[in-house]
C-alpha cells in the first residue's frame, strides 16, 4: 500500500499540470477527474473512450417529479430519528439550490447520508472500529422549497479512515444527493467542513483538480444560522448546471 | 446568461445503501402490471471483475411515450407510473429492474459507483433502429462494435439484459449532454 508522502506528491504533481493547463488558456475543470490516479479505486472504474455528446431528448429534459407528500417534514431531522439524543455536535446545515441562472431548483428531492460523530456509518460493511451510536442513522430527507432552500439538523460526522493507502483518512463530510429540473442536472456529492487539515491529503477531495472548484464544496460557517444554546450553523449553497457543465465560457452553450 | 458555476461532482462511496435505497426502488411498475418486463444486467470494471458497490438509476417515459409527471417516485403505489427507478448492485455486480418498454425505445441510464468520482450517463436501447422501429440519431451515429454496447438484449420471457462496462473491452458508450 502506497504511504501518504507518495499520493501526496502525486496529487501534488496532478495539481501543478493542472494549473499550468488553466495557464495556458484551458478552461478550468469543474467536476472531480474520473481518472485520478491517486485515488486508487478509480483505476478501473473510469472510461478510457472519449464520452460521446448528444442532445438530451424531451424525456431528459425533466426530472422525477417527487412531492412534498413523498418526504416527512421529519425526516430533515436527523437527530431525532430515535428515542434518545445522538451524541455529537449539533449542526444545522442549509442553503438553496440553484440552476446556472440562479433559478430556484424548485420542490426537488435532496437525499443525504453521513457517519456519526465518531466516524461510523450504520452500514454494515462498515469496519472502521469506532463506535455505533443507537440513537443516530445518518440518514435524512427533504423537498426543497419554493426558493429552492433546504434545511436538514444533524450532528458534525466525524472524519474515518480508509484503505486508499496507509494512514488514510477522509476529511469529515456530509453526502447529498440532488435531483434538478432537468435529469441531465443530477448530482451526487460531498459537503465539507471549513479548515479541515484532511483537505490536502484526501485523494477524493482533490480529485477535483482546481482549487476554487473544490472550495465550492465547503460549507461556510454562519453564526446567524447557529440556534442560541442549541447548535452551530453552516450554509451551503448548489448550483445545478445540468449539460452545460463542463464549460465555464458562455460563449459555449448553445441556446 | 450560465453565472453560476457548477457545484462538482463526488463519488457516491462505498455506504450509499442505507442512504439511498428505499422501498421498491427498483421497482419502476410492479411485476403484475401489464407488459411489465426486467431490465438487469452485471456492471463490470475494467479488468472484468463484477462491481459490487454501483448504484443505477433509470429515468424513462411510458409506454405510451409520454413523460410522467406523477408525483411519488418515492413513495412507491402500485398504480401510478413515475418513470423512475434505482438499484444497488449485489455482490455479483447484478442489478435489476421491473419496468416497462418505453414507447421512445430508450431508458437513460445513470451509473454511480465507490472509485467513480462522477457519474455516467447512457441509455439502454430496447431497438437497434434497423428492424423497422423509429431509427435513433445517436446510435446511427456509432461504429457498429459501440452501438451494441447500447442495446437490451431479450434474454428470456418479458426479460432484457443491458450490462455496463466501465472500461476495457466493450466499453459501454457513456454520454456527455450539450
Ligand atoms: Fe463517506
Amino acid at each position: 500500500m502506497a504511504t501518504q508522502q507518495v499520493i501526496t506528491e502525486e496529487i501534488r504533481r496532478i495539481e501543478t499540470d493542472a494549473a499550468a493547463r488553466v495557464q495556458g488558456g484551458q478552461s478550468p475543470e469543474v467536476h472531480p477527474r474520473r481518472d485520478y490516479p491517486p485515488y486508487r479505486s478509480s483505476a478501473l472504474r473510469h472510461p478510457t473512450q472519449n464520452l460521446v455528446k448528444v442532445d438530451p431528448e424531451e424525456v431528459e429534459r425533466y426530472s422525477p417529479a417527487f412531492g412534498h407528500w413523498d418526504v416527512s417534514p421529519l425526516e430533515s431531522d436527523l437527530t431525532i430519528a430515535h428515542r434518545g439524543e445522538p451524541l455529537g455536535e449539533r449542526i444545522t446545515v442549509t442553503g438553496r439550490v440553484v440552476d446556472g441562472d440562479g433559478r430556484p431548483v424548485r420542490g426537488q428531492l435532496i437525499e443525504l447520508w453521513q457517519a456519526n460523530s465518531a466516524g461510523r456509518y450504520v452500514h454494515k460493511r462498515d469496519q472502521h472500529p469506532a463506535p455505533l451510536d443507537p440513537n443516530f442513522t445518518g440518514v435524512g430527507r427533504v423537498i426543497t422549497g419554493e426558493d429552492g432552500s433546504y434545511r436538514f439538523r444533524t450532528i458534525k460526522p466525524g472524519p474515518y479512515p480508509w484503505k486508499n493507502h496507509t494512514n488514510a483518512w477522509r476529511p469529515a463530510h456530509v453526502h447529498f444527493s440532488l435531483f434538478g429540473s432537468q435529469f441531465t442536472q443530477r448530482l451526487v456529492t460531498q459537503m465539507y467542513f471549513p479548515g479541515d487539515p484532511l483537505f490536502a491529503l484526501d485523494p477524493i477531495y482533490q480529485s477535483i483538480v482546481d482549487p476554487a472548484a473544490r472550495a465550492r464544496l465547503i460549507g461556510t460557517y454562519d453564526h446567524d444560522t447557529s440556534v442560541p444554546d442549541v447548535s452551530l450553523g453552516y450554509r451551503w449553497d448548489i448550483v445545478l448546471t445540468g449539460p452545460r457543465s463542463t464549460w465555464l465560457e458562455p460563449e459555449h452553450a448553445d441556446g | 446568461m450560465g453565472d453560476r458555476v457548477q457545484t462538482p461532482s463526488q463519488t457516491v462511496g462505498p455506504f450509499f445503501h442505507f442512504g439511498l435505497e428505499y422501498d421498491g426502488s427498483a421497482q419502476v411498475v410492479p411485476g403484475h402490471y401489464p407488459g411489465a418486463i426486467r431490465l438487469h444486467g452485471t456492471v463490470f470494471d475494467g479488468g472484468q471483475a463484477p462491481v459490487p458497490d454501483a448504484l443505477l438509476e433509470i429515468w424513462q417515459t411510458d409506454a405510451a411515450g409520454l413523460v410522467s409527471r406523477e408525483r411519488g417516485s418515492l413513495l412507491r403505489n402500485e398504480f401510478a407510473f413515475t418513470g423512475f427507478g434505482r438499484a444497488a448492485t449485489n455482490l455479483g455486480g447484478e442489478y435489476a429492474f421491473t419496468t416497462v418498454r418505453p414507447g421512445t425505445g430508450f431508458v437513460t441510464v445513470a451509473v454511480f459507483a465507490r472509485g467513480l468520482s462522477h457519474h455516467l450517463f447512457t441509455r439502454a436501447y430496447f431497438d437497434d433502429g434497423t428492424g423497422g422501429g423509429a431509427s435513433d440519431s445517436l446510435l446511427a451515429s456509432l461504429p457498429p462494435s459501440r452501438r451494441s454496447t447500447l442495446l437490451a438484449m431479450p434474454d428470456g420471457d418479458r426479460s432484457f439484459r443491458f450490462d455496463v462496462r466501465l472500461q476495457g473491452d466493450g466499453e459501454t458508450v457513456f454520454l456527455e449532454y450539450s
